[in-house]
C-alpha cells in the first residue's frame, strides 16, 4: 500500500542549509562518545562552526539561484530569497554564537551535546524561515524551540540556568499551543494548510469576516509574538535571557527574533492579505506595547543581561513597525534592520559573556566601571552596539530605524513615527547609561572583591566574534545600497 | 575638496585610535591635522568664487537610491565663513588640550578630530538625512568629551545635555522623514519649499535646543561649567552656531510661510533670551557662568537677526556668528588659563591679575572690548546690522537689542575688572604666571582674527550671500 502513495519530488538544494546543520549536530553526537574528553570541546565547536559556515554558503547560493520564489516539496517549503536571506542572518548569528561559546566555562561532560543542540536549533530556524504551510511552520517552530529549551538549562552549575529552561519550556509551550490552536482554526475555516491557498480560499469563499478565521489569526499572531518576545507576550524574556548561559542568550536574542519576525511577515502577508485591515492594527498595537514595556522597564535595570533583554523587547517593537506598515518598504526595512540588529545583539551579549568570565559573576551596571578603558576592543564594541541600538548614525541601527519609520509614514501612520521617535528618546537613557558605566566612572569606584589577578583572559574567538559584529554594524551603515537591494529582492518574494 | 575637508580629520582620528603612538606623538599628530584642516580651508577659500551664485565645490554620490538619499556636500558663501571659524576654533581647542595635557590622549584627540569632521559635515551637507547624520555624529564625541574629561558634576551635566539635545534631534528626525518621503527626495538643493507648520516646528525644536533659545537652555550652564575649557570653547563657539546655521539653511530657507507665521513668537523668545541671558551673565558668580550666559544672550541676538529675514539682518547674523564663535572660544580658553593658575573660577576669589601679567591682561582686554561691541569692533558691526535689520520688522526688538548691548558692556566690564583689576584676590598668588608663549600662540590667533574682522567686516557681510538673492537660492529649485 505504501508504495502506491505518491511522494513529491524533493528539492534537496532548498533544504541544504538545515540539512548541513543537522549533519553537524549528528556528527557532534558521535563526537560525544567517540572523541576523547580532552579534545571534545575543540572538535565539537569546529564541527558546529563548519555546519554554520556551510549553511551560510548554501543559503547564499540558494539566494543567487532563486530569483523567483516558488513552493517545493508539495508546497511545504517556499524556496525563495526571503527564506535564503533569513537563513544567512540566522546562520551568521549562529556562527558568531559558536565563537562566543568556545571559552565559556562549562563542564566538558556535555560539551559536544551543547554544540549539537546549537546546530540543531539553527537547523530548525533555517527550516522555519522557508516554511510554506501551517504544518512546516509548527514543525520548524517546535524543532528549534525544543533545542533551545535544553540549551537554556544545559549548564547545571550555573545558578538560574535550570529555572530559565523550565520557564522557557512552560511559557514557550503555551506560545506554541496558541500557535497550533490558531493554525487549527485557520485550517478549519479554510480547509487548506498552504499559506497562499489559505489566502485563495478566503477570497474564493469570502471568508474575510469569518469568526473562526479571525480567531485563528489572532491566536497565531500571539504565538509568533511569544517567539519574537514582543509585549504582551514577553514575560519570559528577562528571566530566560538572564538565566540562560550567555552565549545561548546571544544566539536566542539574535536568531530567534529574526526568524520569528520574518515568519510573522511571511504568514501575515501571504496567508492573510484580506485581513490586513485587522492585523496591521494589531501588529502596530503590539509594536507600541513592546516599545513602551521594553523601554520603560529597561530604564530601571541594574543587571546588564536583563537590561539587554528589555532592550531586545523594544527592538522587536521597532521591527514590528516595519511589518505593521504592510508595504514593500516595510518588508525591506525589517529585512535590512535584522542584519545590524543580529550583529549588535550577539555582539553585546558576547561582551557581557567576556565580562562575566573575567569577574566570575553576573554583570551589573556597577561592575562595568572602567571596563571600556581596560578592554579597548570589547568596550569600543559595546559602545558601537549601544549606539546602534539607540539609532545613532555610523551604525546600521540608524538606517534601520530610518527605514522603519519611513515605512510607517508611507503607510500613512505618522502617529506611529512619533511613537517610535519618543521611544527612541527614552531608550537613550539606558543605552547611553551602559556607555557611561563603562567609561565615565573610574574603576577605583568599583568595589569588586576578586577580579582574578593578572591580565584578563585572551579569548581570541570571542574577540573576533565581537570584531565581526562591529564590522557588520558599522559596515551596514555605509553599504546601505547593496544591502537594501538584497532586502528588496528578498521582499519581492512576497506580494504586496 | 569639500569631502577632503570632512574626512581629513576623520582619517586623523582613525590614525590616532588605531596606531599605537606615544602620548606626545598622539597630541602632536592631532594638532597637526587640525592645522592642516585650517590650511585646507584656506585653500578652499581661494577656490571659492564669490561672484558666482548657488552651491559651489559640490560633490554628489548616491547613498541609497530607493528613498533618494545621497551624499551631497557643497559650500555657500556663508557656510564657507562658518566652516572657517569652526576649523580655527577647533584647531585652537586641540592646541590648548595639547598644551594643557589630557589623560587617555588617544581617546581624547581621536574624539576631538572626529568632532571636527562631523561639524564641518553639518555645515556642508546638502541632503537632509546627511545633515542629520553629521548632526548626531557630532553628539557622540561631545558626550564622551564632557562625560569623561569633565569636572566633578559631569555625569549630571552630560545627562542633561544629551536628553535635551536628543529630544530636539529626534523631533527633527521625524520632520526629516515626513518631509523627505512626502517630497520624494531628501536633497536640499533639488527640492522646493514646504508650508507645513508641524514639520517646521520639528526642525525648530532641534535648533532651539542646540542654540539654545530661551527657555530651552537648562542644559547650558552646567554643561559649559563642567566641560574642560577647550570643550566649552567648542560647545559655545561652534556647536551653538550649527543651530543658528540650521535655522538659516533649513527652517527659514525651506519654510518661508511657517517662518512668517511663527516669526513673532520666535522673535519674542529670542529677545527674552537676550535680556535674560545678559542679566544672568551680570549676576553669575564665576567666569564660566558669565561666558555661558553671555553665550545664551548672543544666540538670542543672532536669532533676532536671522528671523528678521532681510539681507541686513541675515548678513549681520552671519557676521555675528563668526564673531561670537571666535570671542566665546577665546574667552573660554582664557578662563581655562585663569582657572589653571587660580584653581578656581569664582570671581570673588580672583582679581588683580593684570599686575605683572601683561599678556593675559592684553588678550582678555582685547577680547572683552570686542565682545562688548565697542564701535569699530567687528561685534559692533554685526550687532548694528542685526538691529538695523530687525528694526524694519518691529522697532521694539531693536530697542531690546540696543538695551542688550548696554547689558553686554556691563557684564563684560564686570568680568574684566573682576579678573584683572581690583586688589589681588585670595586665589591669585604671586606664583601665578603670565600667559605662556604656547597659550599666547593658541589664543592670540583667535584675537587676531577678530581684529582683522574689526578692520574689515565687509569680508563677511559682502561675501556671505554674494548675489543678493539669498533665500531664493537657498530654497532650492523644483
Amino acid at each position: 500500500m505504501i508504495a502506491s502513495l505518491a511522494t513529491p519530488p524533493i528539492d534537496w538544494f532548498a533544504l541544504a542549509a538545515p540539512l548541513s546543520l543537522l549533519a553537524a549536530g549528528a556528527v557532534n553526537l558521535l563526537a560525544a562518545v567517540l572523541v576523547p574528553r580532552g579534545d571534545r570541546r575543540v572538535v565539537a565547536s569546529v564541527v558546529a562552526a563548519l555546519g554554520y559556515a556551510a549553511a551560510i554558503a548554501f543559503a547564499v547560493a540558494l539566494y543567487q539561484q532563486t530569483p523567483d520564489g516558488h513552493g517545493v516539496i508539495a508546497d511545504a517549503i517556499q524556496r525563495d530569497r526571503l527564506g535564503a536571506l533569513t537563513s544567512v542572518i540566522i546562520a551568521g548569528s549562529g556562527l558568531l554564537a559558536v565563537g562566543v561559546s568556545f571559552s565559556e566555562r562549562m563542564s566538558d561532560d556535555h560539551i559536544a551535546e551543547y554544540y549539537a543542540l546549537l546546530a540543531w536549533a539553527g537547523a530548525g530556524m533555517t527550516f522555519l524561515a522557508s516554511a510554506g504551510t501551517l504544518l512546516t511552520l509548527f514543525l520548524g517552530l517546535e524543532w528549534f524551540s525544543i533545542s533551545l529549551y535544553i540549551l537554556c538549562a544545559i549548564d547545571r552549575e550555573l545558578v538560574g540556568s535550570l529555572e530559565a529552561g523550565l520557564k522557557y519550556l512552560i511559557v514557550g509551550g503555551f506560545g506554541s499551543a496558541m500557535l497550533l490552536f490558531g493554525s487549527a482554526l485557520v485550517y478549519g475555516a479554510t480547509g487548506r494548510l498552504e499559506f497562499h491557498e489559505i489566502a485563495a480560499q478566503v477570497s474564493a469563499q469570502d471568508l474575510s469576516h469569518d469568526a473562526l478565521l479571525v480567531a485563528g489569526l489572532a491566536l497565531m499572531i500571539g504565538g509568533l509574538g511569544f517567539k519574537a518576545s514582543a509585549a504582551p507576550f514577553h514575560m519570559w524574556t528577562p528571566d530566560v535571557y538572564e538565566g540562560a548561559p550567555t552565549p545561548v542568550t546571544a544566539f536566542m536574542s539574535g536568531a530567534t527574533k529574526a526568524v520569528a519576525l520574518v515568519l510573522a511577515l511571511r504568514v501575515l502577508v501571504t496567508a492573510f492579505p484580506q485581513e490586513a485591515r485587522l492585523w496591521t492594527i494589531a501588529i502596530a498595537a503590539i509594536a507600541c506595547a513592546s516599545l513602551a514595556v521594553g523601554n520603560l522597564a529597561a530604564l530601571v535595570q541594574t543587571s546588564l543581561k536583563r537590561l539587554l533583554a528589555y532592550s531586545s523587547i523594544s527592538q522587536a517593537g521597532f521591527m514590528l513597525i516595519g511589518i505593521a506598515a504592510n508595504n514593500a518598504l516595510g518588508a525591506r526595512a525589517l529585512l535590512y534592520y535584522l542584519i545590524p540588529y543580529c550583529a549588535m545583539s550577539v555582539g553585546a551579549f558576547a561582551v557581557v559573556a567576556a565580562r562575566e568570565r573575567e569577574l566570575n559573576r553576573p554583570v551589573t551596571m556597577d561592575s562595568l566601571a572602567g571596563f571600556g578603558w581596560e578592554r579597548p576592543l570589547l568596550g569600543g564594541g559595546m559602545t558601537v552596539f549601544m549606539l546602534g541600538f539607540a539609532g545613532f548614525p555610523l551604525t546600521g541601527g540608524f538606517v534601520g530605524k530610518f527605514y522603519v519609520f519611513s515605512a510607517a509614514y508611507e503607510h500613512g501612520w505618522t502617529w506611529l513615527v512619533i511613537v517610535g521617535v519618543v521611544a527612541t528618546a527614552v531608550s537613550l537613557y539606558y543605552y547611553l547609561g551602559v556607555i557611561r558605566a563603562m567609561y565615565f566612572r573610574p574603576s577605583e569606584e568599583l568595589q569588586l572583591a576578586a577580579v582574578a589577578g593578572g591580565s584578563p583572559p585572551r579569548e581570541l574567538l570571542l574577540q573576533s566574534a565581537v570584531g565581526a559584529a562591529i564590522v557588520v554594524t558599522v559596515g551596514s551603515f555605509f553599504a546601505v545600497q547593496p544591502l537594501i537591494d538584497i532586502a528588496r529582492h528578498a521582499a519581492e518574494s512576497l506580494r504586496f | 575638496m569639500t569631502t577632503a575637508l570632512i574626512f581629513l580629520p576623520v582619517g586623523g582620528a582613525l590614525v590616532v585610535w588605531l596606531l599605537p603612538l606615544r602620548p606626545f606623538a598622539v597630541a602632536s599628530t592631532a594638532f597637526l591635522v587640525a592645522l592642516a584642516e585650517v590650511a585646507l580651508w584656506i585653500d578652499t577659500l581661494a577656490r571659492f568664487d564669490f561672484d558666482k551664485p548657488g552651491l559651489q565645490l559640490d560633490e554628489q554620490q548616491s547613498w541609497f537610491s530607493d528613498l533618494h538619499v545621497s551624499y551631497h556636500v557643497g559650500f555657500y558663501g556663508f557656510s564657507l565663513w562658518l566652516v572657517g571659524m569652526s576649523v580655527v576654533v577647533l584647531a585652537a581647542a586641540t592646541g590648548y588640550a595639547f598644551w594643557a595635557g589630557r589623560d587617555r590622549p588617544r581617546a581624547y584627540y581621536g574624539l576631538m578630530l572626529m568632532l571636527t569632521g562631523a561639524i564641518v559635515g553639518v555645515f556642508v551637507s546638502q541632503d537632509l538625512l546627511l545633515f542629520y547624520v553629521f548632526w548626531e555624529a557630532m553628539l557622540v564625541p561631545l558626550y564622551f568629551l564632557v562625560g569623561v574629561w569633565g569636572g566633578a558634576g559631569r555625569l549630571r551635566a552630560t545627562l542633561l545635555f544629551v536628553i535635551y539635545t536628543m529630544a530636539g534631534s529626534l523631533l527633527m528626525l521625524a520632520s526629516i522623514i515626513v518631509l523627505g518621503i512626502s517630497q520624494g527626495t531628501f536633497d536640499l538643493v533639488n527640492s522646493g519649499t514646504n508650508s507645513s507648520d508641524w514639520i517646521f516646528l520639528g526642525f525648530v525644536a532641534a535648533f532651539a535646543v542646540k542654540a539654545p533659545l530661551f527657555p530651552l537652555h537648562a542644559w547650558l550652564p552646567e554643561t559649559y561649567r563642567e566641560s574642560s575649557a577647550e570643550v566649552s570653547a567648542v560647545l559655545s563657539g561652534v556647536v551653538s552656531k550649527l543651530a543658528a546655521f540650521g535655522f538659516l539653511r533649513i527652517a527659514i530657507a525651506k519654510f518661508p510661510e511657517p517662518t512668517a507665521d511663527f516669526r513673532t513668537p520666535i522673535l519674542v523668545l529670542a529677545a527674552c533670551g537676550l535680556v535674560y541671558g545678559s542679566l544672568l551673565a551680570f549676576r553669575a558668580p564665576d567666569l564660566r557662568g558669565v561666558i555661558a550666559y553671555s553665550s545664551l544672550a548672543q544666540m538670542g541676538l543672532i536669532t533676532l537677526g536671522l528671523f528678521a529675514v532681510n539681507p541686513l539682518g541675515l548678513n549681520g547674523a552671519v557676521l555675528q556668528m563668526v564673531n561670537h564663535g571666535l570671542i566665546s572660544a577665546s574667552l573660554f580658553l582664557i578662563a581655562g588659563a585663569v582657572e589653571r593658575r587660580a584653581a578656581t573660577g569664582e570671581l570673588d576669589a580672583l582679581g588683580g591679575m593684570a599686575r605683572g601679567r601683561p599678556a593675559l591682561a592684553t588678550v582678555l582686554m582685547a577680547t572683552g572690548v570686542i565682545a562688548l561691541a565697542v564701535p569699530g569692533s567687528s561685534a559692533f558691526a554685526g550687532e548694528f546690522a542685526i538691529l538695523a535689520g530687525v528694526f524694519t520688522t518691529g522697532w521694539g526688538y531693536a530697542v531690546v537689542g540696543a538695551a542688550a548691548i548696554v547689558f553686554a558692556a556691563m557684564y563684560m566690564l564686570r568680568l574684566i575688572s573682576a579678573v584683572l583689576h581690583r586688589s589681588p584676590g585670595r586665589a591669585v598668588t604671586e606664583a601665578a604666571l603670565d600667559l605662556r608663549p604656547a597659550e599666547l600662540g593658541i589664543i592670540g590667533p583667535l584675537v587676531l582674527c577678530l581684529l582683522v574682522l574689526s578692520a574689515w567686516p565687509a569680508a563677511i557681510t559682502e561675501r556671505s550671500f554674494p548675489t543678493g538673492r539669498t533665500l531664493t537660492e537657498l530654497a532650492g529649485s523644483r
